[in-house]
């Protein structure tokens, strides 16, 4: 295990079980996504993200690209091109974003990584404008990357990941009681309250996986 | 679940594919789910385009032809359709004069169709003007929500935009005459049972049978409020109020008055409704002067209606009766 000053390195065989852990967590969780979103949206969440992450399996399986950023931008093009609806858009911008600040290196540490990870984060608020309070995947992403940048200091890889997907789940669970401000289920008003955003909940998934595959 | 379909994962694709079989005058790209119209590019015209996700039959495939849209990208159930179809699309209808997207305010919708914009802007040099829809009025504080979403309007923005087009306007006075349109127009729905998406497979909301939904999407998103069941000339008071305190519909060229079935509803039931809110128009000193009756906007099997109001003009009046030739409408052809 590293330790405090031995950042863990990253290449692009950890990015990829990162996306095929994060790809399964989708498949399992698809209805429980699907279950949250009609409550409050148009009940297609959990369909969309599986028909978009079957899609990049599909592109893993067929080769695989030579360095993380190349494939984090074949993750985020290809959810662009399959996804649709916000989610779409919303995951593929925030790969592509982490992929542009990746760059051309190999191995990535852990703070590049962290760099990355709020690069498409803020990515995702470019795309959506979404604000914290807004009730969407925003609300899990944005405490998790605070998280991590405060735990790089003292913590090894592996509790600095876990204590973002920590952060990311009570992200997401703070997301019951608000009232929803941004996509459908602002359409709701007052409604909307008292049901858990199934975007924070993918979101929370996807730091979870991170801290399982790359911690 | 009770649906005439194969499997929900083909659902799209093989709707398409009998599409393109029942009309010869539509060219269907299976691969990337758009619906031209079979003479498309249109040279030295300008293209309309639109998509969105399907289930809103005949919204917006039904929609493509002479007098209308010169295509269609379909999405997934309910789904926004994504950039590479919008951008194949655009090239596709590109006769020289540039493309109109009409967008319904769908988040998904907005974002997906502002990617293939700026990588169409990119990759291709077509001129690409967006026009976004949101006429309903069920919506009431845009500052906390989305905004408004498209609704019914948006059909009468492809209609009115399309005869512009077909007029030999150039991109920005069509785009102007969809703003128009959009800007006169204002809707309000209701349920009287939810939707089910094939992919979920079960009702979206629950409803009991005493009950109905005011203000729904087309979306299956619940409404803003649920109350007890009520007769027809109910309904149509909580419909036409809130879409009269929103704007003055007593201009001089008179309305067009468009009742939608929501897919569940039958035609007998869409024209009590509009002889109900035709009453309370006439009282409300606002007149009728065009009208559009049936379902032109659904959502999937949902039971309920739309109503939609439209303040024309001379010249909205002309474009209105201009031929069209599309399987969703027709006329003077």
């Amino acid at each position: 295990m590293a330790g405090p000053d031995e950042f863990a390195v990253i290449d692009a065989a950890a990015v990829e079980r990162w996306i095929r852990a994060f790809a399964a967590a989708i498949a399992e969780h698809e209805p429980e996504l699907t279950r949250l979103d009609s409550a409050i949206g148009d009940a297609d969440h959990g369909a969309n993200m599986n028909r978009g992450f079957k899609a990049v399996i599909a592109k893993l399986d067929e080769a695989s690209t030579s360095g993380p950023a190349a494939m984090l931008k074949q993750v985020g093009m290809t959810l662009v091109s399959t996804v649709g609806g916000a989610s779409g858009p919303l995951y593929g911008t925030f790969f592509l974003r982490m992929a542009t600040a990746i760059g051309d290196t190999d191995t990535v540490d852990q703070k590049l990584f962290a760099a990355a990870l709020r690069a498409g984060v803020d990515g995702v608020v470019a795309r959506g404008k979404a604000e914290a309070g807004d009730k969407t995947m925003y609300d899990a992403l944005a405490p998790a990357v605070d998280a991590l940048d405060a735990a790089l200091g003292g913590e090894d890889a592996s509790g600095a990941l876990s204590a973002a997907a920590d952060a990311a789940a009570q992200g997401r669970d703070a997301t019951t009681p608000m009232q929803a401000r941004k996509g459908r289920a602002s359409y709701l008003g007052e409604r909307s309250v008292g049901h858990q955003d199934p975007g924070a909940t993918s979101a929370a998934l996807l730091l979870r996986t991170a801290a399982d595959a790359l911690g | 679940m009770k649906k005439l379909i194969n499997d929900p994962a083909d659902v799209v694709t093989e709707a398409l594919s009998g599409i393109a079989a029942a009309h010869p005058d539509l060219r269907v790209d299976l691969d990337h789910k758009i619906v031209y119209r079979a003479d498309a590019p249109v040279q030295g015209k300008v293209g309309l385009l639109s998509g969105g996700g399907s289930g809103h039959e005949p919204l917006h495939g039904g929609f493509v032809g002479p007098g209308m849209l010169d295509a269609a990208c379909a999405g997934e159930v309910f789904t926004s359709p994504v950039p590479d179809q919008m951008m194949e699309a655009t090239r596709g209808i590109d006769g020289g004069a540039g493309v109109l997207h009409i967008v319904k305010n769908y988040t998904g919708d907005v974002m997906n169709f502002e990617m293939a914009a700026e990588l169409a802007a990119a990759d291709t040099g077509v001129e690409v003007v967006s026009v976004v829809t949101n006429d309903d009025v069920a919506v009431q504080d845009s500052l906390y929500t989305a905004g408004r979403r498209g609704v019914g309007v948006t059909v009468l923005v492809e209609k009115l935009a399309g005869a512009a087009a077909d007029e030999g306007r150039d991109l920005a006075g069509v785009a102007a005459i969809a703003r128009r349109v959009n800007d006169a127009g204002r809707s309000m729905g209701m349920a009287l049972t939810s939707c089910t998406v094939p992919a979920a497979g079960q009702p979206t909301f629950d409803l009991p049978e005493d009950e109905m939904e005011i203000g729904i999407g087309i979306h299956g998103e619940p409404g803003r409020r649920r109350v007890p069941l009520a007769p027809a000339r109910e309904v149509a008071e909580m419909l036409v109020e809130p879409i009269l305190t929103d704007r003055d519909f007593t201009g001089d060229g008179g309305t067009l008055l468009f009742v939608n079935g929501m897919g569940g509803t039958p035609l007998l039931e869409l024209y009590v409704m509009y002889r109900e809110v035709s009453r309370i128009l006439a009282k409300a000193g606002v007149s009728v002067a065009r009208s559009l009756v049936g379902p032109y906007i659904t959502s999937l099997e949902m039971a309920g209606c739309s109503v939609t109001l439209l303040q024309l003009d001379d010249e909205l009046l002309r474009l209105w009766d201009a031929p069209v030739r599309t399987p969703g409408m027709r006329w003077g052809v």
